[in-house]
């Protein structure tokens, strides 16, 4: 039993912008959300989170509709990352880390042992242990990204809920958080634009157009040219990397000089 | 886990122990700041025309406690208790009650450049309550307090309300407030010059420039009570006021209640607001620089922030409101001018800061 998505839709002044998605993510899997500008993905992550009520449907949380789950506990369940978090407040990234303790804590008291500890297992887990003295806004992008998931961390969730965590990391700072993100053992759903870093660190991909879902599966199974071509309009090729065991799509430029075969 | 394991099993030791110190140290400069508190009540006291010293204040102050019996001058007694002594403890119950508004709004609205007089709910205050002292808009039963507080109020509305029309950025905000202090400045000014006689108008000029002249033990039980009521509701929401430090979504993500919690918060500021502004006036710049101030002392969380700001603004509003008075004797100067000078060159070292770190 995990964080369930029954045929939500959620309609947003008129428009439907998640139409009757069901998702079923195994526990400790790695779930991508995977879809054009606009398909729903962000859309369908504040409906996973609770932060919005869907207008058809149900979200459960081992079996219990989200909506009569209190926030505090939902917040210790069920932890997310999102995509513009940023201050003017001169914080420090234990600071941060520690934010994450506030759903386990209890009116007034200060941090307790057990609040500590959590908070320096977030911080060696994102390799923050060491800068945790620093400010938010001397952080580089990938630092702030880190800084923010040892906060999500230090509430020690069983689901963690990404929206485009990789947007503006160069490369290697990339492949590192999605290391780490896969490596942690918690459910992750993660909204994600590039298919190729999909397929290397999914378990499952879930695309969506519209709000609905028109794929699902292993990102081999899924992640064809055809479908690519249906739901992006682009013209790919996907090949499957024996040796790595996942496959890789390479895209096709549609003017300019024409491949050489 | 098990690098994060590794460098806790060292740390848990120690931990308990440097808590209980911090805990200790903690209410050690709580304790401090409140002597130094009253030790600026007691010294701010003497300054001024009329020989006062401080052994006269003590004297003075344990004569109507009760303890003592000590014969003091009929004149000393009347300056010190009638006049000075509200007057200081009303000053520190303003710094108090405008810093920990500062500290609210300038989370919960996610700019360091709010406070109750930017955003133009000191001018909707002074609106609501000069349309009732001098249109005697709703009769007595409101009362300058009540007029106030509705002011306060319907400013605070009006610039929630514009900055979400104009897209809720927390710069908006700021706009937003400049828009809702122009127009209620306007609409004062308005009611003094076309229905108020010129004693009036200068009653009501001075007191829009904030002015502790004529305070009573009544203000002062008041202002007691306001600040100190929502110092605590401030205090029992420490914990949602730093989830706040990266916007809504993330305060829901941290099981906060948002909208409640906005609603309560933004309402008990409107409140102390308002009953400030209509004891006071509109002292400007308190709200804004005092957070910053204790936020460099004793760091963002909110747990620290709020008590801080609180004892630093009452300290500063008493040195303020004694420099005032002092300066140009016996020409009081009003105390709204004092913090503005104060005020003005630091917001400036804000914006600046804010400016550098693009």
């Amino acid at each position: 039993m995990t964080l369930h998505a029954e045929q939500v839709s959620w309609n947003r002044g008129g428009a439907l912008v998640v139409d009757g998605v069901t998702l079923h993510p195994e526990p400790g899997q790695t779930v991508g959300l995977l879809g054009p500008n606009g398909s729903g993905k962000s859309s369908l992550l504040r409906l996973l989170h609770g932060l919005v009520k869907p207008t058809a449907g149900l979200v459960t949380l081992d079996g219990v509709d989200l909506a009569s789950v209190g926030r505090r506990r939902i917040a210790r369940s069920v932890a997310s990352v999102t995509q513009h978090a940023d201050t003017d407040v001169d914080i420090t990234v234990r600071d941060i880390a520690r934010l994450g303790r506030i759903p386990h804590r209890s009116g007034l008291g200060g941090d307790t042992a057990a609040d500590e500890t959590a908070v320096d297992r977030a911080l060696a887990h994102v390799g923050l242990l060491d800068q945790a003295g620093r400010l938010w806004h001397t952080l580089s992008g990938g630092e702030r990204q880190r800084a923010q998931i040892a906060r999500a961390l230090a509430q020690e969730p069983r689901e963690l809920l990404l929206d485009e965590p990789t947007n503006h990391l160069d490369i290697r700072h990339q492949l590192e958080l999605l290391d780490l993100v896969c490596a942690l053992p918690v459910t992750t759903v993660i909204a994600i634009h590039d298919l190729n870093l999909a397929a290397m660190y999914c378990d499952t991909v879930v695309v969506l157009r519209a709000g609905q879902v028109v794929a699902a599966g292993a990102p081999g199974e899924v992640l064809t040219a055809a479908l690519i071509a249906d739901v992006y309009g682009v013209v790919a090729e996907v090949t499957l990397d024996v040796e790595r065991g996942y496959p890789v799509v390479t895209f096709t430029r549609s003017a300019g000089p024409s491949p050489s075969r | 886990m098990t690098s994060g394991d590794t460098v806790t099993a060292s740390d848990t030791a120690r931990r308990p122990a440097s808590r209980a110190r911090l805990a200790t140290i903690t209410g050690l400069l709580v304790l401090a700041g409140v002597v130094l508190l009253l030790v600026s009540v007691g010294v701010a006291i003497t300054l001024g025309p009329a020989d006062i010293l401080l052994v006269n204040v003590r004297d003075i102050v344990a004569n109507h406690l009760g303890v003592t019996d000590i014969p003091v001058k009929l004149s000393k007694d009347a300056i010190v208790w009638e006049e000075r002594l509200p007057r200081a403890f009303v000053a520190a119950a303003c710094g108090a009650g405008l810093g920990l508004c500062g500290v609210i709004m300038q989370s919960l609205l996610r700019n360091p450049l709010a406070d109750p007089f930017i955003l133009g709910i000191s001018s909707g205050a002074s609106t609501g309550a000069v349309a009732i002292g001098i249109l005697g808009l709703g009769g007595a039963s409101i009362g300058l307090s009540g007029g106030a507080f509705i002011g306060a109020l319907v400013a605070f509305g009006l610039v929630l309300l514009l900055s979400r029309l104009s897209g809720g950025g927390t710069d908006r905000v700021v706009l937003a407030g400049v828009a809702s202090t122009q127009l209620f400045s306007a609409l004062t000014s308005l009611i003094i010059f076309a229905f108020a006689d010129s004693d009036e108008t200068r009653g009501v000029m001075f007191w829009l420039l904030g002015s502790l002249e004529g305070v009573r033990w009544d203000d002062v039980a008041l202002c007691a009570i306001v600040v100190v009521a929502g110092s605590l509701l401030c205090l029992r929401y420490a914990h949602a006021l730093d989830a706040f430090a990266f916007g809504e979504d993330v305060a829901a993500s941290l099981g906060i209640h948002v909208a409640r919690t906005r609603a309560i918060l933004l309402i008990a500021t409107a409140l102390i607001t308002a009953t400030l502004v209509s004891v006071a006036g509109a002292i400007g710049f308190v709200g804004l620089v005092l957070p910053h101030a204790a936020r460099l002392l004793v760091g963002p969380r909110h747990g620290r922030l709020i008590p801080a700001t609180a004892i630093i603004g009452a300290i500063f509003m008493v040195w303020v409101d004694a420099g005032s008075r002092v300066a140009f004797s016996p020409t009081p100067l009003p105390v709204g001018v004092g913090t503005a000078l104060v005020g003005v060159p630091v917001f400036i070292a804000l914006l600046a800061r804010r400016r550098r770190r693009g």
